[in-house]
Protein backbone atom coordinates (compact mmCIF):
# COMPACT_ATOMS: atom_id res chain seq x y z
CA UNK A 1 0.00 0.00 0.00
CA UNK A 2 1.28 3.45 -0.88
CA UNK A 3 1.06 5.96 1.92
CA UNK A 4 0.23 9.60 1.37
CA UNK A 5 2.81 12.23 2.18
CA UNK A 6 0.96 13.91 5.03
CA UNK A 7 1.88 16.01 8.04
CA UNK A 8 2.55 12.73 9.79
CA UNK A 9 5.35 11.86 7.34
CA UNK A 10 6.68 15.40 7.53
CA UNK A 11 6.79 15.12 11.32
CA UNK A 12 8.79 11.88 10.97
CA UNK A 13 11.38 13.85 8.98
CA UNK A 14 11.41 16.69 11.50
CA UNK A 15 12.04 14.20 14.30
CA UNK A 16 14.96 12.71 12.35
CA UNK A 17 16.64 16.14 12.53
CA UNK A 18 17.56 15.40 16.14
CA UNK A 19 19.88 12.61 14.97
CA UNK A 20 21.52 14.96 12.50
CA UNK A 21 22.00 17.48 15.30
CA UNK A 22 23.22 14.82 17.76
CA UNK A 23 25.74 13.47 15.26
CA UNK A 24 26.97 16.98 14.40
CA UNK A 25 27.29 17.88 18.07
CA UNK A 26 29.25 14.76 19.01
CA UNK A 27 31.54 15.09 15.99
CA UNK A 28 32.09 18.77 16.78
CA UNK A 29 32.92 18.27 20.45
CA UNK A 30 35.17 15.25 19.88
CA UNK A 31 36.63 16.78 16.72
CA UNK A 32 37.22 20.03 18.58
CA UNK A 33 39.25 18.26 21.26
CA UNK A 34 41.21 16.47 18.55
CA UNK A 35 41.49 19.71 16.59
CA UNK A 36 43.22 21.47 19.49
CA UNK A 37 45.72 18.62 19.68
CA UNK A 38 46.30 18.76 15.91
CA UNK A 39 46.69 22.55 15.90
CA UNK A 40 49.14 22.54 18.82
CA UNK A 41 51.16 19.71 17.23
CA UNK A 42 51.24 21.65 13.99
CA UNK A 43 52.78 24.74 15.65
CA UNK A 44 55.00 22.76 18.02
CA UNK A 45 58.76 22.97 17.79
CA UNK A 46 59.05 19.18 17.51
CA UNK A 47 59.63 18.36 13.83
CA UNK A 48 58.20 14.87 14.28
CA UNK A 49 54.98 16.08 15.90
CA UNK A 50 54.49 18.89 13.37
CA UNK A 51 55.18 16.51 10.47
CA UNK A 52 52.71 13.92 11.74
CA UNK A 53 50.00 16.56 12.18
CA UNK A 54 50.66 17.93 8.68
CA UNK A 55 50.42 14.45 7.15
CA UNK A 56 47.20 13.78 9.05
CA UNK A 57 45.61 17.00 7.78
CA UNK A 58 46.79 16.33 4.20
CA UNK A 59 45.32 12.82 4.20
CA UNK A 60 41.95 13.81 5.66
CA UNK A 61 41.59 16.88 3.44
CA UNK A 62 42.83 14.98 0.38
CA UNK A 63 40.40 12.05 0.51
CA UNK A 64 36.60 11.87 0.30
CA UNK A 65 34.65 11.92 3.56
CA UNK A 66 32.67 8.94 2.27
CA UNK A 67 35.89 6.86 2.02
CA UNK A 68 36.85 7.88 5.56
CA UNK A 69 33.47 6.75 6.85
CA UNK A 70 33.77 3.45 4.95
CA UNK A 71 37.24 2.79 6.33
CA UNK A 72 36.19 3.54 9.91
CA UNK A 73 33.00 1.51 9.54
CA UNK A 74 34.60 -1.57 7.95
CA UNK A 75 37.86 -1.15 9.90
CA UNK A 76 36.02 -1.02 13.23
CA UNK A 77 34.13 -4.20 12.47
CA UNK A 78 37.34 -5.97 11.36
CA UNK A 79 38.99 -5.00 14.64
CA UNK A 80 35.84 -6.20 16.41
CA UNK A 81 35.54 -2.78 18.05
CA UNK A 82 32.02 -2.20 16.86
CA UNK A 83 29.85 -2.88 13.85
CA UNK A 84 27.44 -0.14 14.81
CA UNK A 85 26.81 2.55 12.18
CA UNK A 86 26.14 5.23 14.80
CA UNK A 87 29.51 4.75 16.53
CA UNK A 88 31.36 4.49 13.22
CA UNK A 89 29.71 7.62 11.85
CA UNK A 90 30.44 9.60 15.01
CA UNK A 91 34.06 8.43 15.07
CA UNK A 92 34.58 9.05 11.35
CA UNK A 93 33.08 12.55 11.48
CA UNK A 94 35.10 13.35 14.62
CA UNK A 95 38.35 12.40 12.85
CA UNK A 96 37.28 14.47 9.84
CA UNK A 97 36.47 17.49 12.03
CA UNK A 98 39.70 17.24 14.00
CA UNK A 99 41.76 17.65 10.81
CA UNK A 100 39.74 20.59 9.47
CA UNK A 101 39.46 22.36 12.84
CA UNK A 102 43.13 21.67 13.50
CA UNK A 103 44.10 23.38 10.26
CA UNK A 104 41.74 26.32 10.83
CA UNK A 105 42.99 26.86 14.38
CA UNK A 106 46.62 26.44 13.34
CA UNK A 107 46.11 29.40 11.01
CA UNK A 108 44.56 31.44 13.81
CA UNK A 109 47.38 30.68 16.23
CA UNK A 110 49.95 31.67 13.63
CA UNK A 111 48.02 34.86 12.86
CA UNK A 112 48.85 36.13 16.33
CA UNK A 113 51.91 38.39 15.86
CA UNK A 114 55.18 36.74 16.75
CA UNK A 115 56.08 39.59 19.08
CA UNK A 116 53.29 38.41 21.39
CA UNK A 117 55.14 35.12 21.94
CA UNK A 118 58.35 37.03 22.57
CA UNK A 119 56.67 39.41 24.96
CA UNK A 120 55.13 36.51 26.86
CA UNK A 121 58.52 34.83 27.09
CA UNK A 122 60.10 38.08 28.22
CA UNK A 123 57.56 38.20 31.04
CA UNK A 124 58.91 34.85 32.17
CA UNK A 125 55.85 32.75 31.26
CA UNK A 126 56.36 29.08 30.43
CA UNK A 127 55.06 27.55 27.20
CA UNK A 128 51.67 26.44 28.61
CA UNK A 129 51.15 29.84 30.21
CA UNK A 130 52.15 31.64 27.00
CA UNK A 131 49.48 29.68 25.16
CA UNK A 132 46.84 29.91 27.85
CA UNK A 133 47.07 33.60 28.74
CA UNK A 134 48.55 35.33 25.70
CA UNK A 135 48.14 33.39 22.45
CA UNK A 136 44.91 31.40 22.66
CA UNK A 137 42.70 34.28 23.86
CA UNK A 138 43.78 36.31 20.81
CA UNK A 139 43.63 33.35 18.42
CA UNK A 140 40.14 32.33 19.53
CA UNK A 141 38.76 35.73 18.52
CA UNK A 142 39.94 35.20 14.94
CA UNK A 143 38.91 31.53 15.06
CA UNK A 144 35.22 32.06 15.75
CA UNK A 145 33.92 32.93 12.22
CA UNK A 146 35.68 30.09 10.34
CA UNK A 147 34.76 27.62 13.09
CA UNK A 148 31.08 28.46 12.76
CA UNK A 149 31.53 28.21 8.99
CA UNK A 150 32.99 24.72 9.37
CA UNK A 151 29.96 23.73 11.45
CA UNK A 152 27.84 24.19 8.30
CA UNK A 153 30.17 21.86 6.41
CA UNK A 154 29.92 19.34 9.26
CA UNK A 155 26.10 19.37 9.43
CA UNK A 156 26.02 18.76 5.67
CA UNK A 157 28.67 16.05 6.04
CA UNK A 158 26.52 14.09 8.49
CA UNK A 159 24.20 13.28 5.56
CA UNK A 160 26.84 10.77 4.40
CA UNK A 161 26.25 8.73 7.56
CA UNK A 162 23.04 7.61 5.84
CA UNK A 163 25.15 5.68 3.31
CA UNK A 164 26.71 3.46 5.99
CA UNK A 165 23.24 2.91 7.41
CA UNK A 166 22.77 5.37 10.24
CA UNK A 167 19.22 6.75 10.31
CA UNK A 168 19.55 10.52 10.37
CA UNK A 169 17.64 13.00 8.23
CA UNK A 170 18.78 11.81 4.78
CA UNK A 171 18.10 8.16 5.56
CA UNK A 172 14.74 9.06 7.06
CA UNK A 173 14.00 10.68 3.71
CA UNK A 174 14.73 7.41 1.91
CA UNK A 175 12.42 5.59 4.32
CA UNK A 176 9.57 8.06 3.75
CA UNK A 177 10.21 8.09 0.00
CA UNK A 178 10.04 4.31 -0.21
CA UNK A 179 6.64 4.37 1.50
CA UNK A 180 5.08 7.34 -0.29
CA UNK A 181 6.76 7.49 -3.73
CA UNK A 182 6.72 11.28 -3.56
CA UNK A 183 10.47 11.95 -4.05
CA UNK A 184 10.10 15.56 -5.15
CA UNK A 185 8.14 16.48 -2.05
CA UNK A 186 10.26 14.39 0.32
CA UNK A 187 13.61 15.72 -0.86
CA UNK A 188 12.34 19.29 -1.05
CA UNK A 189 11.23 18.98 2.57
CA UNK A 190 14.56 17.44 3.59
CA UNK A 191 16.56 20.12 1.76
CA UNK A 192 14.40 22.70 3.54
CA UNK A 193 15.15 21.15 6.93
CA UNK A 194 18.91 21.17 6.26
CA UNK A 195 18.59 24.77 5.13
CA UNK A 196 16.90 25.71 8.39
CA UNK A 197 19.82 24.16 10.27
CA UNK A 198 22.63 25.57 8.14
CA UNK A 199 21.53 28.98 6.96
CA UNK A 200 21.50 30.70 10.39
CA UNK A 201 25.02 29.36 10.97
CA UNK A 202 26.19 30.70 7.59
CA UNK A 203 24.71 34.12 8.33
CA UNK A 204 26.25 34.12 11.81
CA UNK A 205 29.65 33.20 10.41
CA UNK A 206 29.48 36.05 7.85
CA UNK A 207 28.39 38.57 10.50
CA UNK A 208 31.15 37.55 12.90
CA UNK A 209 33.70 37.84 10.13
CA UNK A 210 32.56 41.30 9.12
CA UNK A 211 32.61 42.44 12.72
CA UNK A 212 36.11 41.08 13.13
CA UNK A 213 37.18 42.88 9.93
CA UNK A 214 35.82 46.16 11.26
CA UNK A 215 37.47 45.64 14.63
CA UNK A 216 40.70 44.74 12.84
CA UNK A 217 40.75 47.85 10.65
CA UNK A 218 39.83 50.03 13.64
CA UNK A 219 42.73 48.56 15.61
CA UNK A 220 45.04 49.07 12.64
CA UNK A 221 44.08 52.73 12.30
CA UNK A 222 44.64 53.26 16.03
CA UNK A 223 48.11 51.76 15.72
CA UNK A 224 48.90 54.10 12.83
CA UNK B 1 42.49 -10.00 15.48
CA UNK B 2 41.95 -13.11 13.38
CA UNK B 3 41.23 -11.29 10.13
CA UNK B 4 43.71 -11.89 7.32
CA UNK B 5 44.14 -8.96 4.98
CA UNK B 6 44.14 -9.93 1.33
CA UNK B 7 45.32 -7.21 -0.97
CA UNK B 8 46.11 -9.73 -3.72
CA UNK B 9 42.48 -10.09 -4.78
CA UNK B 10 42.26 -6.31 -4.94
CA UNK B 11 45.38 -5.90 -7.06
CA UNK B 12 43.78 -8.18 -9.63
CA UNK B 13 41.10 -5.50 -10.02
CA UNK B 14 43.51 -2.61 -10.37
CA UNK B 15 42.65 -2.10 -14.05
CA UNK B 16 38.98 -1.61 -13.20
CA UNK B 17 39.93 0.79 -10.39
CA UNK B 18 42.20 2.85 -12.64
CA UNK B 19 39.38 3.05 -15.18
CA UNK B 20 37.13 4.24 -12.34
CA UNK B 21 39.68 6.90 -11.43
CA UNK B 22 39.67 8.07 -15.04
CA UNK B 23 35.85 8.25 -15.01
CA UNK B 24 36.00 10.33 -11.82
CA UNK B 25 38.46 12.71 -13.45
CA UNK B 26 36.34 13.04 -16.58
CA UNK B 27 33.15 13.64 -14.59
CA UNK B 28 34.86 16.24 -12.38
CA UNK B 29 36.43 18.02 -15.35
CA UNK B 30 33.09 18.23 -17.19
CA UNK B 31 31.39 19.48 -14.04
CA UNK B 32 34.13 22.06 -13.56
CA UNK B 33 33.77 23.47 -17.10
CA UNK B 34 29.99 23.79 -16.92
CA UNK B 35 30.09 24.83 -13.27
CA UNK B 36 32.46 27.66 -14.13
CA UNK B 37 30.09 28.89 -16.86
CA UNK B 38 27.18 28.83 -14.37
CA UNK B 39 29.42 30.56 -11.85
CA UNK B 40 30.35 33.40 -14.20
CA UNK B 41 26.67 33.85 -15.11
CA UNK B 42 25.78 33.80 -11.42
CA UNK B 43 28.44 36.36 -10.55
CA UNK B 44 27.25 38.68 -13.34
CA UNK B 45 23.66 38.24 -12.12
CA UNK B 46 24.74 39.13 -8.59
CA UNK B 47 26.41 42.31 -9.87
CA UNK B 48 23.43 43.15 -12.09
CA UNK B 49 21.42 46.38 -12.04
CA UNK B 50 18.20 44.39 -11.79
CA UNK B 51 16.97 43.56 -8.33
CA UNK B 52 15.10 40.41 -9.43
CA UNK B 53 18.19 38.95 -11.08
CA UNK B 54 20.29 39.68 -7.99
CA UNK B 55 17.65 38.08 -5.79
CA UNK B 56 17.46 34.91 -7.92
CA UNK B 57 21.24 34.51 -7.93
CA UNK B 58 21.41 35.12 -4.18
CA UNK B 59 18.66 32.56 -3.46
CA UNK B 60 20.35 29.98 -5.69
CA UNK B 61 23.73 30.37 -3.99
CA UNK B 62 22.32 30.27 -0.46
CA UNK B 63 20.03 27.29 -1.19
CA UNK B 64 22.89 25.22 -2.59
CA UNK B 65 25.51 26.19 -0.04
CA UNK B 66 23.26 25.37 2.90
CA UNK B 67 22.08 21.90 1.84
CA UNK B 68 24.14 18.68 1.55
CA UNK B 69 25.44 17.62 -1.86
CA UNK B 70 24.02 14.13 -1.26
CA UNK B 71 20.50 15.56 -0.90
CA UNK B 72 21.01 17.57 -4.10
CA UNK B 73 22.06 14.40 -5.95
CA UNK B 74 19.01 12.49 -4.69
CA UNK B 75 16.74 15.44 -5.49
CA UNK B 76 17.96 15.55 -9.09
CA UNK B 77 17.95 11.80 -9.65
CA UNK B 78 14.80 10.79 -7.77
CA UNK B 79 12.84 14.03 -7.62
CA UNK B 80 13.12 15.53 -11.09
CA UNK B 81 11.47 12.57 -12.91
CA UNK B 82 8.20 13.59 -11.18
CA UNK B 83 8.25 16.78 -13.22
CA UNK B 84 9.09 14.91 -16.40
CA UNK B 85 12.89 15.14 -16.30
CA UNK B 86 14.13 11.59 -16.52
CA UNK B 87 17.92 11.35 -16.33
CA UNK B 88 20.37 8.47 -16.41
CA UNK B 89 22.52 8.16 -13.27
CA UNK B 90 25.49 9.69 -15.11
CA UNK B 91 23.45 12.65 -16.37
CA UNK B 92 21.90 13.20 -12.95
CA UNK B 93 25.32 13.07 -11.30
CA UNK B 94 26.77 15.60 -13.73
CA UNK B 95 23.76 17.93 -13.42
CA UNK B 96 23.88 17.82 -9.61
CA UNK B 97 27.62 18.52 -9.66
CA UNK B 98 27.21 21.45 -12.04
CA UNK B 99 24.41 22.96 -9.95
CA UNK B 100 26.48 22.52 -6.79
CA UNK B 101 29.70 23.89 -8.28
CA UNK B 102 27.87 26.77 -9.95
CA UNK B 103 26.90 28.16 -6.55
CA UNK B 104 30.42 27.96 -5.12
CA UNK B 105 32.07 29.36 -8.25
CA UNK B 106 29.56 32.22 -8.27
CA UNK B 107 31.00 33.35 -4.95
CA UNK B 108 34.59 32.76 -6.09
CA UNK B 109 34.16 34.68 -9.35
CA UNK B 110 32.28 37.46 -7.57
CA UNK B 111 35.16 37.88 -5.14
CA UNK B 112 37.50 38.05 -8.15
CA UNK B 113 35.44 40.74 -9.87
CA UNK B 114 35.28 42.74 -6.65
CA UNK B 115 39.05 42.55 -6.47
CA UNK B 116 39.31 44.64 -9.68
CA UNK B 117 39.59 48.30 -8.58
CA UNK B 118 36.81 50.57 -9.89
CA UNK B 119 39.49 52.99 -11.10
CA UNK B 120 40.65 50.45 -13.69
CA UNK B 121 37.15 50.13 -15.13
CA UNK B 122 36.93 53.93 -15.31
CA UNK B 123 40.32 53.98 -17.01
CA UNK B 124 39.00 51.46 -19.54
CA UNK B 125 35.99 53.67 -20.23
CA UNK B 126 38.28 56.69 -20.60
CA UNK B 127 40.34 54.78 -23.17
CA UNK B 128 37.16 54.29 -25.20
CA UNK B 129 36.89 50.51 -24.72
CA UNK B 130 33.48 48.98 -25.30
CA UNK B 131 31.54 47.35 -22.45
CA UNK B 132 32.52 43.92 -23.77
CA UNK B 133 36.19 44.86 -24.10
CA UNK B 134 36.22 46.22 -20.57
CA UNK B 135 34.61 43.05 -19.30
CA UNK B 136 37.07 40.86 -21.18
CA UNK B 137 40.39 42.64 -20.67
CA UNK B 138 39.95 44.81 -17.60
CA UNK B 139 37.65 42.69 -15.42
CA UNK B 140 37.79 39.07 -16.56
CA UNK B 141 41.48 38.33 -17.01
CA UNK B 142 42.76 39.97 -13.81
CA UNK B 143 39.78 38.51 -11.94
CA UNK B 144 40.62 35.03 -13.25
CA UNK B 145 44.20 35.44 -12.13
CA UNK B 146 42.97 36.40 -8.67
CA UNK B 147 40.57 33.46 -8.40
CA UNK B 148 42.71 30.75 -10.02
CA UNK B 149 43.95 29.25 -6.72
CA UNK B 150 40.41 29.17 -5.27
CA UNK B 151 39.07 27.54 -8.44
CA UNK B 152 41.84 24.96 -8.26
CA UNK B 153 40.91 23.96 -4.72
CA UNK B 154 37.25 23.94 -5.65
CA UNK B 155 38.02 21.49 -8.47
CA UNK B 156 39.76 19.18 -6.01
CA UNK B 157 36.84 19.49 -3.58
CA UNK B 158 34.36 18.52 -6.29
CA UNK B 159 36.52 15.58 -7.32
CA UNK B 160 36.48 14.30 -3.73
CA UNK B 161 32.77 15.03 -3.29
CA UNK B 162 31.98 13.15 -6.50
CA UNK B 163 32.45 9.86 -4.62
CA UNK B 164 28.96 10.54 -3.22
CA UNK B 165 27.31 10.05 -6.64
CA UNK B 166 28.06 6.32 -6.26
CA UNK B 167 24.78 6.15 -4.27
CA UNK B 168 22.87 6.53 -7.54
CA UNK B 169 25.34 4.18 -9.30
CA UNK B 170 26.78 6.83 -11.57
CA UNK B 171 29.98 5.53 -13.12
CA UNK B 172 33.03 6.71 -11.18
CA UNK B 173 35.71 5.38 -8.86
CA UNK B 174 33.63 4.73 -5.73
CA UNK B 175 30.89 2.99 -7.72
CA UNK B 176 33.52 0.74 -9.32
CA UNK B 177 34.83 -0.02 -5.83
CA UNK B 178 31.31 -0.85 -4.62
CA UNK B 179 30.92 -3.35 -7.48
CA UNK B 180 34.23 -5.02 -6.63
CA UNK B 181 33.31 -5.21 -2.94
CA UNK B 182 30.00 -6.83 -3.85
CA UNK B 183 31.99 -9.52 -5.68
CA UNK B 184 34.87 -10.30 -3.30
CA UNK B 185 33.65 -8.89 0.07
CA UNK B 186 37.09 -7.36 0.73
CA UNK B 187 35.56 -4.01 1.66
CA UNK B 188 38.36 -2.64 3.83
CA UNK B 189 41.15 -3.51 1.40
CA UNK B 190 39.28 -2.17 -1.63
CA UNK B 191 38.28 1.11 0.03
CA UNK B 192 41.77 1.58 1.44
CA UNK B 193 43.29 1.36 -2.03
CA UNK B 194 40.58 3.59 -3.47
CA UNK B 195 41.26 6.15 -0.73
CA UNK B 196 44.91 6.04 -1.78
CA UNK B 197 43.92 6.66 -5.39
CA UNK B 198 41.85 9.71 -4.40
CA UNK B 199 44.74 11.04 -2.33
CA UNK B 200 47.15 10.53 -5.24
CA UNK B 201 44.81 12.38 -7.62
CA UNK B 202 44.39 15.19 -5.11
CA UNK B 203 48.14 15.65 -4.60
CA UNK B 204 48.81 15.41 -8.35
CA UNK B 205 46.29 18.17 -9.06
CA UNK B 206 47.59 20.39 -6.28
CA UNK B 207 51.03 20.11 -7.85
CA UNK B 208 49.75 20.62 -11.39
CA UNK B 209 47.70 23.71 -10.46
CA UNK B 210 50.69 25.29 -8.73
CA UNK B 211 52.80 24.76 -11.87
CA UNK B 212 50.04 26.08 -14.18
CA UNK B 213 49.51 29.11 -11.98
CA UNK B 214 53.18 30.02 -12.14
CA UNK B 215 53.41 29.41 -15.89
CA UNK B 216 50.22 31.27 -16.76
CA UNK B 217 50.48 34.35 -14.61
CA UNK B 218 54.21 34.78 -14.02
CA UNK B 219 54.61 37.46 -16.70
CA UNK B 220 51.81 39.49 -15.17
CA UNK B 221 53.26 39.73 -11.76
CA UNK B 222 52.75 43.28 -10.62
Amino acid sequence: MVREFTLHELWFLVLAVRWTIALSAIAFVAGGAGGIAVALSRVSRSVLLAGAATAYIKIVQGTPLLMQLYLVYFGASLLRVTSDAWTAAALGLALYSSAFLGEIWRGCIQAVPHTQWEAARALGLGYPAQLRFIILPQASRIALPPTVGFLVQLVKGTSLASIIGFTELTRAAAVVNNATFRPLMVYTAVAGLYFVLCWPLSVLSDRLERRLDRAGSAAASVQM
Amino acid sequence: MDYVFQFGVVWREIDALLLGAWLTLRLSALAMVFGLIVGIAGALAKASRYRTLRLIAHTYVEAIRNTPFLVQVLFVYLGLPSVGMRLTPDQAALLAMVINLGAYTTEIVRAGIKAVPAGQIQAGTALGLSRWQIFRFVVCLPALRAVFPALGSQFILVMLASSVVSVISAEELTAVADTIVARNFRSFEVYLIVTGLYLAMCLAFQGAFAVIHRALFARWRA
